[in-house]
């Protein structure tokens, strides 16, 4: 289990070092920074006003470094507060609805980006898809527009002008109640195409370029010579040998840019009013609702880890090296 | 009886945005059945160049722009041996590893590094045998035999196994289709010298054994010399000499192959003083007229510019057959005169 | 002034043509700001009007001349950017560079770092900062972006630096300058970072593409100072304006199109740089013209003259999916004089 034990304790690392940051920006911001946060809500009954200052650093508590442990002593049990800007509810109530939403709607697409783009970058760096190649400055101008833009255009396109779905919220609430019933699933679906629209569109020009990339590379090396040199079809030489090799470092480019991917759904979401963490994050931020936006940045920070720890045993199944060290001992 | 493989005037470019290099130019080499042929030249001489565009592996930007690959081995339906370099692109691919077998320089590099070793052999198999799944597999395991690798190897992968044994793994998927040219690309150079010594043994005992053809591409001499029939020498994308063994070992004709001799001391014989050749390759992009190897030549002279390079029986030399492409240098050393002012008519004389 | 011009023919055509475009938006970030028609933060009557001839972009729903806010957005973006970039950028090569030299714990400690920095989700982490600066006396302008972008935005780079420092530390013409006994920054700074400047290069382009998509991202959301006349705060008023709703398509249009062609001319340089300083990346090109046929890795080696492949008769090759083998003649025995003379 070396492989994997190694990986886990370099994400509890990570995650350590969110929830350390979490505790110091607070308190490293400049002086007014805090007085704005709690300037923002006048109203707030003695006993909440202190737990703010709690996590603000405010007030007289005692050492830092107490603090830090009631903080992460707090972070193990969940308890994050109460919400400012929907008080008294916790802020694990609010954050749970969001994270179906979006799990479903940036985890599915993505998923699908991923596997799309990454076929479609096997196929241009052979010559099957030669006709892929004249596509991709395109696909270049894709990957390096904002998702939030695209989404406006196409709510533009889709939403207003044509009217075929709609352009706001994640299903329609007033004629539809939630349940596993057939027209709100159909209505969920529809609210969800265009949001996951635009993470498709943009994210598999990006995947596309790195496959075709990792593909141009890998077909240069010599265990693809030799595959030709067996007299093997394309076929058998594209996908067993380049292909199967360049997927590795194309699962790799997914781990690290699982970040990126999920910050730029996240700002889309704010686009389609899709009520995603994403949504209520940028909103806590907006109305510095501060135990809010910290619980779902390191909420966040968790999906990431998760995710990047789900590539690596991925790995450790498709890269006989890899399960090698696993196994080593 | 016809060569085996009969490469014939071909020359090979790469087309880059400075200009086109010659990396092969004009060369004739033919295998015959059951010969071991080796080819030498140092880096850049072209000899991977050569081996590799024969059998039209070569990426983009090689082109090769003139000559013709026969093959004429015991498979082919007609008498008339066929041109490679001339097959459309089904027939390329059933005659490779079938007839004509590669074993790449480095294994490391060479095998692939997700699929297990029997994978790497059934593969290349079952492209041009249709044998049963049982017999495959037995075959696999009788090729690994062959090359002195356990049986259990099979379900290796290639990071599991030694420089050595990969070497080993190379050679049995060589001759996993039962070709009957073997192509091996400086298939040791990145082996220690007992290893080294091991690998050609078994080599040589293969070849022995089931009778394929080998064209040996190296830059260490010393190995030809002992393992070859014939050696072709290379320079510059040219061929400045053949002959056999025997003939480059006492005889060497060629400045550039006396200069090899001398680079690398011998067990037995006179001491004698090492001597390197000085200078570099030159540039293949725009070779200057006449013979490459003027400017690291002893004996250039006037004439060498005008050399046109075709290979031509070394001048009292042994036999007809032992050729080289400079007309005025010999194993005693320089002929005194040049070649117009001789009066005994010139065989083979350049145009 | 000649090496430039030889740099130039090599680039391939899509990286020619970042540079230009990645040119023009110089030229509007250098001039744009003086010349613009109107000035941007001033409210006219004229609210929400298609492109005109007084109004080439149209006008805000509080009639602002889009146009020179455009104008004014290009520089103000491409300037955020290019700072965050020389910031970010040194701070990779600072912390690349001496991971990759010092090595030994310093290494661990430092690349530990760096992979954290990395893993963290950044977007995330900048809208908490952002959020607490915000609104207050230190949030005003554009430092604080550039100072939470560039704090964030070194780790990528500085893998990249550390591994190349370390093959080149590993290279023969270093050791050889050890030995002649150079002190190591006189080391570094005269034989590595020279070797590294293709690499810094393209960390440096990269970094400007990354701010300039993150500052976008986070003006959008309206966590930057929304009185800065940035691409990214258009967008922001834009949204804000209800400009979709309204049809104003011209308020958002200029500025996120103006982003994403930026960014493809970033994308289209650093491709453009990959292939100037590596050759074998040149050669491995997915498909290359060759006598004015493309070519694919797969294919076989054209042959001048009979680029069909085809001619040659094969009308008799045996495909031979015999069971005979060689290999089994072996086995029978040496002593098997007359099955291995069948062979012939």
């Amino acid at each position: 289990m070396r492989f994997l034990l190694r990986r886990l304790g370099f994400y509890l690392v990570a995650f350590w070092v969110a929830i350390t940051l979490n505790f110091f920006i607070p308190r490293a911001m400049p002086g007014d920074a805090v007085d704005a946060v709690l300037a923002k809500f006048p109203q707030l009954q003695p006993a909440a006003r202190k737990a703010l200052e709690a996590t603000l650093g405010t007030g007289n508590q005692g050492s830092v470094w107490s603090q830090y442990l009631t903080y992460l002593n707090h972070v193990f049990h969940l308890d994050f507060g109460a919400s400012l800007s929907n008080y008294p509810t916790p802020v694990t109530t609010i954050v749970a609805n969001g994270v179906y939403w979006t799990i479903g709607l940036v985890g599915v697409a993505t998923v699908i980006a991923f596997v799309v783009g990454t076929g479609l970058g096997i196929l241009a760096a052979w010559r099957a898809g030669g006709r892929l190649d004249h596509a991709l400055p395109g696909m270049m101008f894709l990957q390096a527009t904002p998702y939030f833009f695209l989404a406006l255009l196409l709510i533009q396109v889709f939403g207003i002008t044509f009217h075929v779905f709609p352009v706001a919220g994640a299903y329609d609430g007033i004629n539809y109640t939630p349940g596993w019933t057939w027209p709100y699933i159909a209505n969920v679906a529809d609210h969800a195409f265009l949001p996951a629209l635009t993470i498709v569109v943009t994210s598999v020009a990006g995947w596309m370029l790195q496959m075709r990339n990792v593909m141009v590379t890998t077909t240069g090396e010599d265990y693809v010579v030799a595959a030709q040199a067996k007299g093997l079809s394309d076929r058998r030489v594209v996908l067993t040998y380049a292909a199967r090799n360049a997927l590795l470092p194309q699962l790799q480019g997914f781990g690290l840019a699982i970040g990126f991917v999920i910050s730029g759904a996240l700002v889309m979401e704010i686009v389609f009013s899709y009520p995603g963490i994403g949504y209520l994050l940028l909103n806590a931020a907006a109305s510095k609702d501060t135990p809010l936006m910290q619980a779902i940045f390191l909420l966040i920070t968790v999906a990431v880890l998760v995710a990047n720890l789900l590539v690596d045993i991925v790995l450790v199944f498709i890269d006989p090296r890899v399960r090698a060290m696993e196994v080593a001992r | 009886m016809s060569p085996v493989l009969d490469i014939k005037d071909l020359s090979i470019a790469y087309q880059t945005p400075g200009g086109d290099v010659r990396a092969a130019s004009h060369v004739n080499l033919s295998i015959n059945k059951g010969e071991v042929v080796g080819l030498c030249g140092e880096s850049g001489s072209g000899k991977s160049t050569l081996a590799y565009g024969a059998c039209r592996l070569l990426r983009p930007p090689a082109v090769i722009t003139s000559g013709s690959v026969l093959y004429s081995g015991a498979r082919t339906g007609t008498t008339l041996p066929v041109d490679i370099l001339r097959l459309p692109p089904d027939d390329l691919r059933a005659i490779r590893w079938r007839d004509v077998a590669i074993v790449f320089q480095s294994a490391m590099n060479a095998l692939n590094p997700v699929l297990r070793v029997r994978d790497q052999i059934l593969d290349g198999m079952e492209a041009h045998l249709r044998l049963r799944k049982d017999e495959a597999h037995e075959k696999a395991a009788r090729l690994l035999d062959l090359v002195g690798i356990p049986r259990e190897r099979l379900r290796s992968y290639p990071h599991e196994l030694s420089g050595g044994m990969r070497q080993r793994v190379m050679i049995a998927m060589a001759l996993a289709a039962d070709p009957e040219v073997v192509i091996m690309d400086e298939p040791t150079t990145a082996l220690d010298v007992v290893v080294q010594r091991d690998i050609l043994a078994q080599i040589v005992e293969l070849k022995d054994t089931l009778g394929f053809s080998v064209l040996f591409i190296t830059h260490d001499m010393s190995l030809l010399l002992e393992l070859c029939d014939r050696i072709a020498v290379m320079y510059a994308g040219r061929i400045v000499e053949l002959g056999s063994a025997a003939d480059l070992q006492n005889a060497a004709a060629h400045p550039y192959t006396q200069g090899l001799l001398r680079s690398f001391p011998s067990l037995h014989g006179v001491r004698r003083e090492l001597t390197g050749i000085p200078g570099s390759p030159p540039d293949l992009r725009d070779p200057p007229r006449g013979c490459p190897f003027i400017p690291r030549c002893g004996f250039a002279q006037p004439g060498c510019a005008q050399v046109d390079m075709s290979l031509i029986p070394v001048r009292g030399g042994r036999s007809p057959l032992h050729v080289t492409a400079c007309p005025f240098v010999t194993h005693e050393g320089a002929v005194n005169a040049a070649p117009e002012q001789e009066t005994t008519a010139p065989e083979g004389a350049l145009s | 002034m000649k090496a430039l011009a030889r740099l130039w023919r090599r680039l391939p055509g899509t990286a020619k043509a970042g540079v230009i475009m990645l040119g023009v938006f110089l030229l509007i970030a250098i001039i744009g700001p003086e010349v613009t028609p109107y000035n941007p933060s001033v409210t006219t009557p004229l609210q929400a009007a298609a492109p005109s001839g007084a109004h080439l972009f149209g006008t805000t729903q509080t009639g602002q001349d889009v146009l020179s806010q455009f104008l004014i957005g290009v520089r103000l973006t491409l300037e955020l950017a290019f700072w965050v970039g020389v910031i970010a950028t040194a701070l990779a090569v600072i912390i690349g560079v001496t991971a990759a030299y010092v090595g030994g714990i310093v290494d661990e400690l430092l690349s530990l770092l760096t992979n954290v920095f990395l893993v963290i989700p950044a977007l995330p982490l900048l809208i908490v900062l952002l959020g607490f600066l915000n609104g207050t006396s230190a949030g005003q302008g554009q430092l604080p972006v550039i100072f939470v972008l560039s704090l964030l935005g070194w780790p990528w780079g500085a893998r990249v630096v550390r591994a190349q420092a370390l093959s080149i530390r590993s290279r023969d013409f270093i050791a050889a300058t050890r030995e002649t006994g150079e002190r190591s920054w006189r080391i570094i700074g005269f034989d590595v970072v020279p070797n590294m400047v293709s690499l810094i290069a393209a960390s440096f382009v990269n970094t400007v593409l990354y701010a300039v998509g993150a500052s976008v991202a986070l003006a959008f959301i309206g966590l930057t100072d929304p009185n800065q006349w940035s691409l990214g705060t258009m967008l922001y008023w834009a949204q804000l304006g209800n400009a979709l709703q309204i049809g104003a398509w011209w308020w958002y249009v200029p500025p996120g199109l103006a982003v994403a062609l930026l960014g493809t001319a970033l994308v289209l340089l650093n491709t453009g740089i990959d292939e100037l300083s590596n050759p074998r990346l040149r050669d491995a090109r997915s498909a290359t013209k060759i006598a004015n046929r493309r070519v694919w890795p797969t294919d076989p080696t054209p042959v001048l003259g009979a680029l069909n492949g085809h001619g040659g008769g094969l009308a008799g090759l045996a495909r031979s999916f015999s069971r005979k083998s060689l290999i089994d003649e072996a086995a029978v025995g040496a002593g098997n004089a007359e099955k291995a003379g069948e062979l012939r």
